[in-house]
């Protein structure tokens, strides 16, 4: 096995896990952290086609560090929005959070 | 191509804006300047539309090849101006507001007009991510800006998880065009797909993309979020959120799918049947958007499900993607600003002033405000697509770049049967107004800037449903 493919399947099985975390947790920081995943992913890839794909630029090393910047930025406010509804609701399963409905 | 430091020259609108941004968080920080700061976002807003119309014309790549200056964006900017300048103006007057930090509410307004103004000029899959999580990232908060409400502080939840999660699939779809084309610039993914593509890879990518975009425009099945966060969200910001990042969402879908996806005479790439998704997605996304609609009492939450039902009637031109559907895609954006910034104004104001959410409580405004009434009236018929207002000659366009390709007739039945639907549920809102009686008979008028924002949207609608042939040469004439 070459080196891109398993680079590909280790991102791949990350990317499932962070799709099964996002699906099935009700816990509002479990969700980030399976989103983070997903992204995570992403870089992966970006980083391995770049390596390995014989790519002469370096726009995948450039698009991954966007994309943590990015991610932190998310994280941020996401997190924000969840210690708000943590005082709000006391509590940060997002079940709970069922007044907008129909 | 232009060097970095030269394109700053075709660059000053958005740094008048990057500028008076800068400007607004400064006077926000210093206390005695701090009530200027809503009108450093008014000032840098006008600003940034007189530098924009002497840069009207030009057609260059800026920054190595990351964003296009051309007359597709310029057009969707001054949608994007025209829409944030009435919400901050509306917004200032609302009482929904008071007791939020305003100076910060107008500052992210302008940092979500810079990502829209990216999104319309994007031509790089880095700068399509970056701008469409400027947008996002600015919306969350402006979502959950009523810290203490429950219903806003859900509706930014549920924004920020929906969203970043689709905006993940959608990173994991680029990675991928990334990883098969080598380049990350439109043309050079194209021409990579063009020559060694594998149809399998390529769809995969279009729906890990669809998933990013589809966010954006409310498209089924990346919907869910938009009932719960345009009813929770103060109503300003669902306004907002209704006109102008769906607008950027249709900019970022034409250009991606028409210099990506698709050849330059606009045919689909390698003869891939991405149309027929996106017929299915569009005739899914304006059915579940009528059908529930019907079944809502929240105004604010009708009008949601409305929004989404229009997506449904713009997407239906993507699916042929010619010159001519490109032209009435833009033009029915121009239509849906005007109609449903008025409906979400007109809601402001019967919120503010008698407290009605539901459609029941809107009772007797025919009779206390019958200018505003009479206002909504014309908005309904035009959402609704009636004539002679603009939304029928929106919808005639549409339906007629369909017909000119022809192709998707049962696309065609769909819509009409749909708007068919949807003149039930608009006009719950009229005969509540006008055909149910009440006790209170005292006369409401809106603030007049709210109510001046109202009227000036509404003459729109009747002027281009009588007069729209100036519009649809102009914009011919530029596209």
């Amino acid at each position: 096995m070459d080196s891109l493919n398993s680079y590909l399947i280790i991102s791949a099985v990350l990317f499932t896990l962070g799709l099964y975390g996002v699906m099935t947790r009700r816990n509002g920081i479990a969700i980030l952290m399976g989103i983070e995943l997903i992204l995570n992913s992403a870089n992966l890839n970006f980083i391995a086609f770049n390596r390995f794909g014989g790519m002469e630029k370096l726009d995948g090393h450039i698009f991954s560090i966007f994309v943590m910047v990015l991610a932190a930025a998310e994280a941020v406010v996401a997190l924000a929005i969840i210690i708000n509804l943590f005082k709000n609701l006391d509590t940060v399963n997002i079940d709970n959070a069922d007044t907008l409905k129909g | 191509m232009i060097s970095n430091l030269q394109s700053i020259n075709y660059y000053i609108p958005e740094l008048i804006l990057v500028g008076s941004i800068l400007l607004a968080i400064l006077f926000d920080l210093i206390p005695p300047l701090k009530k200027w700061n809503y009108y450093i976002a008014l000032i840098g807003i006008v600003a940034t539309g007189l530098f924009l119309s002497m840069s009207f014309g030009s057609d260059k790549s800026l920054f190595m090849g990351m964003i296009a200056i051309d007359s597709f964006s310029h057009y969707f900017k001054w949608l994007f101006l025209i829409s944030t300048f009435a919400v901050l103006l509306v917004s200032h007057y609302t009482k929904e507001l008071d007791g939020t930090h305003r100076a910060e509410y107008n500052t992210l307004l302008l940092i979500v007009l810079f990502g829209l103004f990216l999104m319309s000029s994007a031509t790089n899959l880095i700068m399509v991510y970056l701008s469409i999580e400027t947008v996002s990232i600015a919306s969350y908060i402006l979502a959950g800006m009523l810290k203490g409400n429950r219903a806003s502080n859900e509706a930014s939840l549920k924004y920020v998880i929906f969203g970043a999660f689709s905006s993940g699939l959608m990173l994991y779809g680029l990675s991928w065009l990334y990883g098969i084309s080598g380049t990350t610039s439109f043309e050079g993914v194209r021409q990579a797909l063009v020559s060694n593509g594998n149809p399998l890879t390529i769809y995969m990518s279009i729906l890990m993309m669809l998933a990013g975009i589809g966010y954006k425009l409310s498209m089924v099945p990346f919907h869910f979020w938009t009932p719960d966060v345009y009813e929770g969200a103060p109503t300003p910001i669902t306004a907002f959120l209704s006109v102008a990042p769906k607008a950027a969402g249709f900019a970022i879908l034409i250009r991606f799918f028409g210099s990506v996806f698709s050849n330059s005479d606009l045919t689909p790439i390698l003869g891939l049947e991405w149309p027929v998704l996106i017929a299915i997605l569009s005739a899914a996304t304006m059915t579940l958007g009528n059908f529930v609609a019907v079944y809502q009492n929240n105004v604010k939450r009708m009008l949601a499900y409305s929004s989404i039902a229009h997506a449904g009637y713009m997407l239906m031109a993507i699916t042929v993607l010619s010159n001519t559907a490109i032209i009435s895609v833009v033009f029915y954006l121009t239509i849906y600003l005007f109609m449903n910034l008025g409906a979400f104004f007109i809601a402001i104001f019967v919120e503010n002033k008698l407290k009605a959410k539901t459609i029941e409580e809107w009772k007797g405004l025919g009779f206390r405000s019958p200018l505003v009434a009479g206002a909504m009236v014309l908005l309904l018929m035009s959402l609704t697509g009636l004539p002679p207002t603009a939304g029928f000659i929106g919808k005639v366009y549409v339906f007629s770049a369909l017909i000119e390709n022809d192709q998707f007739y049962w696309l065609l039945v769909v819509a009409i049967l749909n708007s068919v639907v949807s003149l039930f549920y608009y006009f719950r809102i009229v005969k509540s107004m006008y055909l149910v009686g009440t006790d209170e008979t005292a006369k409401v008028t809106p603030h007049p800037v709210i109510l001046g924002c109202i009227l000036v949207l509404s003459f729109p609608v009747i002027l281009l449903g009588i007069y729209w042939s100036p519009l649809i040469t102009f914009i011919q004439s530029i596209l």
